[in-house]
């Protein structure tokens, strides 16, 4: 084993239990710059940054996944696995390791501390949380604990900084030990280690107080059966609030930055392909993504929040019975939550489901739940065709026909993950096996580099693909350029897609406007109803004005049953073209992506099928 | 013999065998990291929701974990 190859760059690892502090310690270490990455053929992510040693120089600091053992149960332990040992492909072998531990459960961290321990790597360890210890309770002797483990112990409370300069010290002399050879130890079997743990734990504990911990306390509310749930809809009810309503203003400004970027171009460019180029491929495009930034940004603040205060693990705990029926864990309820606020985020908060199957269909079926982008095509269609009716007192018919469009999504979506669970994504009954961490006081800090880390990668990453995509779009609905008195959208060729694209989709009661207005809808859904005001020459850049026009235009030429099937359409599709980004980034290639526009595509050409046919047979 | 799913609320309990063979490899890999094997002391804090009465909360060492009834099952336990 080659312990400096210089084609890679030198590097320290965090390696620690799920739930020893271990993220927030790296924060402390390395600060808010930090690069993250997905590893190269897993999704699982790379989380790097720079450690200052004390007396110059820096060492880049990797904070690998939290893992309970070296013998991987998961793709995120798998990677740990092998990046200390030395066997992944283009990382360097770890010259120091920093085992976190959590100094209030020694008897559960220490056990993979021997493990980790040996490797014979120079190995330094953070004893972590002793704040939370001392409040439960104990007094710890970190000198006894050194000794046994024959390493510098390092007392941390990572959230308060403490420790934090005598940790990077004992590091900077850890690595001066890194060119000796390993010093590889007697390798001791797993109840050993357990055994050996308890010994450790027991000589490193000078005092115990019987006092109670305040978790089984709180949970006895939190997850009594009864009241449990209701605190978990009361909270889901604040969060959604507060996404739509508080997203709002910040949505609007950004489209307001966006539109006088668009007036600037405009005033500045001469007419012709390169404004419109700009204003319509570039600025509409990169507008139609940003819009969504504060909704992500606070949806994952709540989620965050929840993370970090151990609250998320309960919240599963209470779901997973719900999520069994279908196949899947209590793991996925958050990322289907958040998907109905938008696809994106919900898709990238998947990387908390541990298994892949599991995680793979939640990614799959995320796209059924009505996302916020869908709002806009219902409320145009919905006020066309339903006549404001109530059917009960302060039950109005169009809020029911809205609330049975998300049914349908949320009734797919499970009918999709049980099919899928007994075919392509077929395996052994996902377990759910998850450690409830001890509450705790989030820290700001620490929920900003959250947030900022959130916020890039959805930029960055969607950004750059939805960037090329609707440029593409742009392309095709401007060439070739139309003959005087012939419209645009005839004579491009989006046009002539679209007049192929009638013959397939008149069958299920579809015009020839609907199936050019399906082509931008790719890029977002909400544009099928400006896309829809273009194809009807409605002639004005005001969305409301647009939408309230073409409400007017469209309840004149289309029959209910065609608006009823343009409705069932959208509940399973068209895909807007971010979710398949972030879908293809997140199952690392184009089978899996391919495969969900697929299945959904299909389910939206039969369900739009039987919803005509049905509604003209009965006559509507 | 009783198995874990049927043990009381409240009630301390040590475990007296896991039949490995009930789990999937990863599960039972995933239990005996989190401490789960023979000796250990054990007792479920809460029980989840519905007839079913399913997931399970734990506490085992110092930590709270869930896990399922299916799980539980494998796990024999005594009272002490």
């Amino acid at each position: 084993m080659s312990r400096s190859d210089p084609a890679l760059h030198r590097i320290a690892a965090l390696v620690g239990n799920p739930n020893s502090g271990k993220s927030a310690l790296f924060n402390a270490l390395t600060g808010a710059r930090q690069k993250i990455a997905n590893y190269a053929g897993v999704t699982v992510e790379r989380k790097a940054g720079r450690l200052a040693l004390p007396g110059g120089g820096s060492i880049e600091l990797l904070d690998l996944p939290g893992s309970y053992s070296l013998d991987a149960a998961s793709p995120d332990e798998e990677v740990t696995r092998k990046v200390v040992h030395g066997e992944f492909a283009g990382e360097a072998i770890p010259e120091v390791l920093i085992v976190v531990l959590d100094a209030a459960n020694l008897e559960q961290h220490l056990v993979f501390a021997q493990e980790v321990l040996e490797l014979g790597h120079p190995t330094v360890v953070a004893l972590n949380m002793v704040d939370l210890a001392e409040r439960d309770g104990l007094t710890l002797d970190p000198a006894a604990l050194s000794e046994a483990l024959g390493v510098p112990v390092i007392p941390t409370v990572a959230v308060r900084r403490k420790g934090i300069t005598e940790l990077a010290a004992a590091i900077a002399e850890a690595k001066s030990h890194a060119d000796e050879a390993l010093h590889s130890r007697w390798r001791l079997t797993q109840p050993e280690r357990r055994l050996s743990a308890k010994h450790m734990a027991r000589g490193a504990i000078l005092s115990k107080s019987t006092r109670h911990t305040v978790e089984n306390g709180i949970d006895r509310t939190l997850l009594n059966p009864w009241v449990g749930p209701v605190i978990l809809f009361a909270i889901l009810f604040v969060i959604f609030q507060a996404v739509f309503a508080w997203a709002t203003p910040f949505a609007d400004a950004l489209e307001g930055v966006v539109g006088s970027f668009t007036g600037f171009v405009t005033d500045t460019v001469p007419p012709g392909l390169v404004r419109d180029f700009l204003t319509e491929g570039v600025l509409a495009g990169v507008g139609s993504v940003v819009v969504f930034l504060p909704q992500i940004v606070i949806l994952f603040f709540f989620i965050l929040l929840m993370e970090a205060s151990g609250y998320m693990a309960r919240a599963a705990f209470l779901m997973d019975r719900l999520m069994a029926g279908v196949g899947l864990s209590g793991k996925s309820f958050i990322p289907l939550l958040s998907s109905f606020a938008c696809a994106i985020p919900g898709i990238m908060a998947t990387r908390s489901i541990s298994d892949p199957k599991d995680r793979l269909t939640t990614i799959l079926i995320a796209p059924l739940m009505t996302c916020s982008a869908r709002l806009p095509v219902y409320a145009v269609i919905i006020a066309a065709f339903i006549p404001p009716d109530s059917v009960a007192p302060g039950v109005g018919l169009q809020g029911l026909v809205l609330f049975a469009l998300y049914v349908a999504g949320i009734v797919g979506a499970m009918v999709v993950a049980l099919v899928l669970r007994g075919t392509v994504t077929k395996g052994a009954a996902s377990g759910f096996i998850m450690e409830l961490p001890r509450y705790q006081l989030p820290r700001i800090k620490d929920l900003a580099i959250g947030l900022w880390q959130r916020a890039w990668v959805f930029l960055r990453r969607a950004g750059t693909i939805i960037f090329v995509a609707t440029i593409a779009l742009w392309v095709l609905l401007s060439f070739p350029k139309a003959e005087p008195g012939e419209s645009q959208m005839d004579s491009s060729i989006a046009g002539h897609v679209a007049t192929g694209l009638a013959v397939v989709l008149e069958p299920i009661g579809f015009n020839r406007q609907i199936s050019l207005a399906l082509i931008p809808a790719m890029a977002a859904r909400e544009v099928a109803v400006s896309a829809l005001a273009t194809t009807y020459a409605v002639d004005t850049d005001d969305e409301d004005l647009a939408a309230q026009a073409v409400t007017e235009r469209i309840a004149a030429d289309w029959s209910l049953p065609t608006a009823l099937a343009f409705l069932a359409w959208f509940v399973f599709a068209p895909q807007c073209l971010s979710t398949i980004a972030v879908t293809r980034r997140e199952t690392n290639g184009w089978k899996w992506p391919a495969f969900m526009v697929g299945y959904l595509f299909v389910l939206a050409y039969v369900f739009a099928g039987i919803t005509y046919w049905s509604a003209v047979a009965l006559g509507l | 013999m009783m198995t874990l799913d049927t043990l009381a609320g409240g009630t301390d309990a040590r475990i007296t065998g896991v039949d490995w063979k009930l789990l999937a490899g990863d599960e039972a890999k995933r239990l005996r990291a989190l401490g789960v094997d023979e000796g250990a002391q054990i007792a479920i804090l809460h029980r989840g929701i519905f007839g079913t009465r399913d997931p399970l909360a734990i506490r085992i060492g110092q930590m709270t974990i869930a896990l399922r009834r299916s799980h539980a099952q494998a796990i024999t336990v005594e009272t002490i």
